[in-house]
């Protein structure tokens, strides 16, 4: 079956200064597909997300999403792509002036025309989704890392969007919540035919969700295969990675 | 007993502190028409400034009561000797008055101003760049120059010409206390004489450069806090230097704008 490509990106080159953190970095995702990102620290994975999104300006290379360049388009262009996409930051990023409700409905109080039981109701659901109903009325600062970041989850799908990037979705939960989470990406995924990037350390959480995985090294695509694939291995470099003392250490 | 070395280094920086002053510069130049551009483009969020401009007067509301009070307070204790011994005590009210409306409120509310509000803009715009909330508002499709900082210039640009004319009517009150309690004067006549001093000529003037001292305040305070960069120390840069360089450029207006007043209002 012929799929559409929802996100495509071609030789991806990004630099600070003297320092090439993406190196002609090329990634194909279908619609209502998985990707995962995985990598050392500091091997750009955020970098790449940021990029894809328009955050950041590429050096190099083509960035296209349902098939228009997001490094060539204008504002207005890039902000109606931006209202499909939905981004969970890695730190988060909620909103501290706002509770957690006005977080939530801050997207969807400035970008499109629902009623306020319209607002209300998705306010709800998204905070049930992600287990933290009884937190709608806290202040970011109450709350704890991983509290924050289930928020921060609630915020990017409260608009149902099609196309998901999630910057380490279950850094700092415990292994339940991680899980929890995880199947939450997954059902999303099967019931909006969502596409999502999703950068993560979290083995567990990837064998949840991936469909396909990503190996990023010094910048360069290193593998690139099924989770299956990728373990199955003789790499010593995977090898290291996927063994669990790694891990966990 | 560092600090030969320090000043040492310091000198060793001059190039780099010019190159940073003339992008400091810059940058609020192109800030500021960015501004412009933006500022009468809808949505206007009215409510978002509406609840700026409450926050920035309660904020301020306390220390310039206090200071415009002890500002005429002062001035009239001051002057009262030096008019006595001239035999120009009757002109003391009217001079008190003028000193106040034509520089002392407008030019000390600014700059209390500037340095509780113009850092309290650079920290908290600065704590939302480099904890990503900006960028988080930008992917949601919100405009966040216009949501955070447009809001805010216009907040700190309506709030100090309010708060000049409070503290003017604060330290004229001050000049009073300070008359009865070195001479004594009835007031029915301080207040009669203080009507006869102030004109429009003076007044307008006053007022309206605060418009362009709370616009400098809100603009550095933002500017700095938007483009902070490299976490919490960051933050606490943009904070502080904001009020330094937004008291700066009051000033410097000031020179410029009582300049102009008078060029084209003579005497
Ligand atoms: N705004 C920036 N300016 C300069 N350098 C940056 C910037 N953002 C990222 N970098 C550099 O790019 C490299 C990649 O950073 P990135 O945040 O993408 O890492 P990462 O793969 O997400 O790591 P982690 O798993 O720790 O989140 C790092 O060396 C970082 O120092
Ligand atoms: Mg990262």
């Amino acid at each position: 079956m012929a799929r559409i490509e929802k996100i495509k990106i071609e030789n991806l080159t990004k630099k600070f200064g003297e320092l090439v953190v993406l190196d002609g970095v090329s990634i194909n995702v279908c619609e209502g597909e998985n990707l995962v990102v995985f990598g050392r620290s500091g091997t750009g994975k955020s970098v790449l997300l940021k990029c894809v999104i328009g955050l950041l300006k590429p050096d190099e290379g083509r960035i296209f999403i349902d098939g228009k360049d997001v490094t060539k388009l204008k504002t207005k262009e890039l902000n109606k792509i931006r209202k499909k996409t939905g981004f969970l930051f890695q730190g988060a990023a909620l909103y501290d002036s706002m509770t957690v409700r006005e977080n939530l409905e801050f997207p969807l109080r400035r970008n499109f025309n629902f009623t306020e039981g319209e607002i209300k109701e998705k306010t709800l659901r998204a905070l049930d989704l992600v287990g933290l109903g009884e937190a709608i009325d806290k202040m970011p600062s109450e709350l704890s890392g991983g509290m924050r970041k289930r928020i921060g989850l609630a915020r990017s799908i409260i608009t149902e969007p099609e196309i998901m990037f999630y910057d380490e979705p279950t850094t700092g939960l415990d292994p339940l919540t991680a899980k929890e989470i995880s199947s939450l990406i997954r059902d999303l995924q099967n019931q909006f035919q969502m596409t999502s990037i999703v950068v993560t350390h979290d083995l567990i959480c990837a064998n949840i969700i991936a469909d396909r995985a990503i190996f990023l090294v010094d910048g360069k695509i290193k593998f690139r295969g099924t989770i299956e694939e990728l373990k199955a291995s003789d790499d010593i470099f995977l090898r290291n990675f996927f063994s669990q003392e790694i891990i966990t250490a | 007993m560092e600090l030969p070395k320090l000043i040492f280094k310091k000198n060793l920086d001059f190039p780099e502190r010019l190159f940073n002053f003339f992008a400091t510069v810059t940058g609020l130049t192109i800030f500021s028409f960015r501004f412009l551009r933006q500022v009468f483009v809808p949505p206007y969020d009215i409510a978002e400034i509406k609840k700026h401009m409450v926050e920035l007067g309660v904020k301020t509301f306390p220390i310039v009561s206090v200071t415009g009070f002890i500002i005429g307070l002062v001035l009239a204790l001051q002057s009262q000797p030096v008019f006595a011994r001239f035999g120009a005590s009757d002109y003391l009210p009217g001079t008190v008055a003028l000193s106040v409306v034509r520089e002392l409120g407008p030019v000390i509310t600014a700059l209390i101003f500037a340095g509780r509000v113009s850092s309290g803009i650079g920290a908290e715009l600065g704590s939302m760049r480099v904890t990503e909330q900006i960028d988080a508002m930008e992917v949601s499709a919100v405009n966040p120059f216009k949501y955070l900082v447009v809001t805010r210039i216009i907040a700190t640009t309506m709030i100090l010409p309010l708060l000049t004319v409070y503290v003017i009517f604060l330290a004229i009150l001050g000049g009073y206390i300070g008359v009865i309690i070195s001479q004594g004067m009835s007031f029915e006549y301080y207040k009669n004489s203080v009507i006869n001093a102030i004109q429009l000529k003076d007044l307008l003037p006053g007022v309206i450069k605060t418009f362009v001292f709370g616009y400098l305040v809100g603009l550095v305070g933002a500017y700095k806090g938007f483009t902070a960069e490299g976490g919490t120390e960051g933050v606490g840069k943009a904070s502080t230097t904001a009020v330094v360089l937004s008291s700066l450029l009051i000033l410097l207006f000031d020179t410029v704008l009582v300049k102009i007043t008078l060029w084209i209002w003579p005497g």
